[in-house]
């Protein structure tokens, strides 16, 4: 049972975004005594999907959150955009596969970085990424 | 805005303008360390000069017409001035609201005799100084925004700075997020560098970048692969173990690269690959 303490809304829509959110994540993070490499997994994380939505999505919005399960605290973010969508998820999440002309790890890399991973997409509706690290 | 009362506020100009000095001197926000009296005054009756002057029965109405424009001018001259000055935007927005005050003061003492004419008038006046208003603070934050670009611009020049260490040997210690745009600064002055100098190792350090991520990490190897075709060596130096950790976890390959731990290791290594030797000098055994 994940309990969801906080929630903090920020709208990503020009690439100085990218810098902005990451700095309220670390706010949120150091807030919650996250440690400094899952600091800096998480938050490479977060720049990664950011990054992709600005490129394919025209920007969106991520939600970050504060959850509880038990004794673990940790953070939530759920990345939300009104993009084209992604065709095809198992391939999207290849290693080395992109459409535009990135080292085509974002998606597989921030996966590897947290500790929960989920996406769906639905072709021209938008796509939906949640990231959950813990902070032990 | 009625022949008549255009007439009484062309008559009655330096009454205006007394009560709106007085208005302004009497506010809590005057600002006397940033504009003196005298040059408030001039800009005060300058503004309202090509005010009365402009103001027609036909322009009051429609308030986009070309007519406005001397007066959008004068208005937005001043604002982008107070903009630079530093004062707020209250300030900025009191001196056109203080002489709303003071015009329909004036129109009041004039046309009492008729309220419904005054009524109409005040109305008028209203709808001119608001559209007014909305024109200074636009220009305002036009003039805040300039201040704002400006200093991206400076802290862009000065953030990329390429430092020749050694004879052969230059540095250059990137701070921040190493954006697009960024990148191609750190590039365009780093191989400007490299020709003029003739050297033949760049250090790159990356202590002050907070996160590397996939897009940072690709900018990397762009420029170290550009060095490379102008025949120099580039060395990463300043790879904290957090971000060593998450460089691996996204798959991101750097072993093509040379990186250090520090600048210091990375400026030993160019010292060795360029054979020069650094010692503490024996001074005893010279005497």
């Amino acid at each position: 049972m994940i309990l969801s303490l906080s929630k903090d809304s920020v709208s990503i829509q020009r690439e100085q975004d990218v810098v902005l959110f990451r700095n309220r994540l670390k706010e949120v993070a150091v807030k919650i005594k996250m440690g400094l490499l899952n600091q800096t997994r998480l938050i490479t994380a977060s720049s990664e999907i950011v990054r992709n939505m600005l490129r394919y999505a025209d920007g969106g919005i991520g939600l970050i959150e504060v959850v509880s399960r038990g004794r673990d605290n940790g953070i939530r973010i759920t990345f939300t955009d009104q993009g084209p969508g992604i065709a095809d998820i198992s391939l999207a999440m290849r290693d080395g596969y992109s459409t535009g002309k990135s080292l085509g790890l974002g998606l597989p890399g921030s996966k590897r970085l947290v500790d929960e991973f989920d996406i769906k997409s639905k072709m021209g509706e938008g796509t939906i990424v949640m990231l959950l690290k813990w902070t032990r | 805005m009625s022949a008549t009362s255009q007439k009484v506020l062309q008559k009655k100009k330096k009454n205006i303008l007394e009560y709106w000095m007085s208005h302004q001197l009497s506010d809590d926000g005057l600002r006397e360390d940033l504009i003196s009296n005298e040059d408030l005054r001039i800009q005060s009756e300058e503004l309202i000069d090509v005010l009365v002057d402009n103001l027609s029965e036909t322009n009051s109405i429609d308030l986009h017409a070309e007519s406005w424009d001397p007066v959008i001018e004068i208005l937005g001259g001043i604002s982008i001035t107070r903009a630079r000055q530093g004062f707020s935007p209250r300030e900025t927005g009191n001196f056109v609201f203080a002489l709303r005050e003071a015009i329909l003061q004036v129109l009041s003492e004039e046309i009492k005799s008729q309220p419904e004419v005054l009524f109409e008038e005040s109305r008028k006046i209203g709808r001119i100084m608001d559209h007014l208003s909305v024109i200074t603070f636009e220009t305002f934050i036009k003039g805040r925004e300039e201040v704002i670009l400006r200093q991206t611009d400076e802290i862009a020049e000065i953030s990329t700075p390429v430092i020749r260490v050694w004879d052969g040997i230059l540095a250059l210690p990137i701070i921040g997020t190493l954006d697009s745009s960024r990148t191609q600064v750190v590039m365009e002055s780093l191989l400007q560098e490299i020709v003029e100098t003739g050297s033949g190792i760049a250090i790159l350090d990356i202590s002050g970048v907070p996160a590397v991520d996939s897009l940072v990490a690709q900018h990397l190897i762009k420029t170290v692969s550009a060095t490379r075709l102008m025949g120099a060596e580039c060395i990463i130096s300043g790879i904290r173990p957090e971000i060593a950790q998450t460089v691996v976890h996204l798959g991101i390959d750097l072993s093509n690269i040379i990186t250090k731990a520090s600048l210091a290791s990375a400026l030993a290594y160019a010292f060795k690959s360029l054979k020069l030797e650094v010692k503490k000098a024996n001074v005893l055994t010279k005497i």
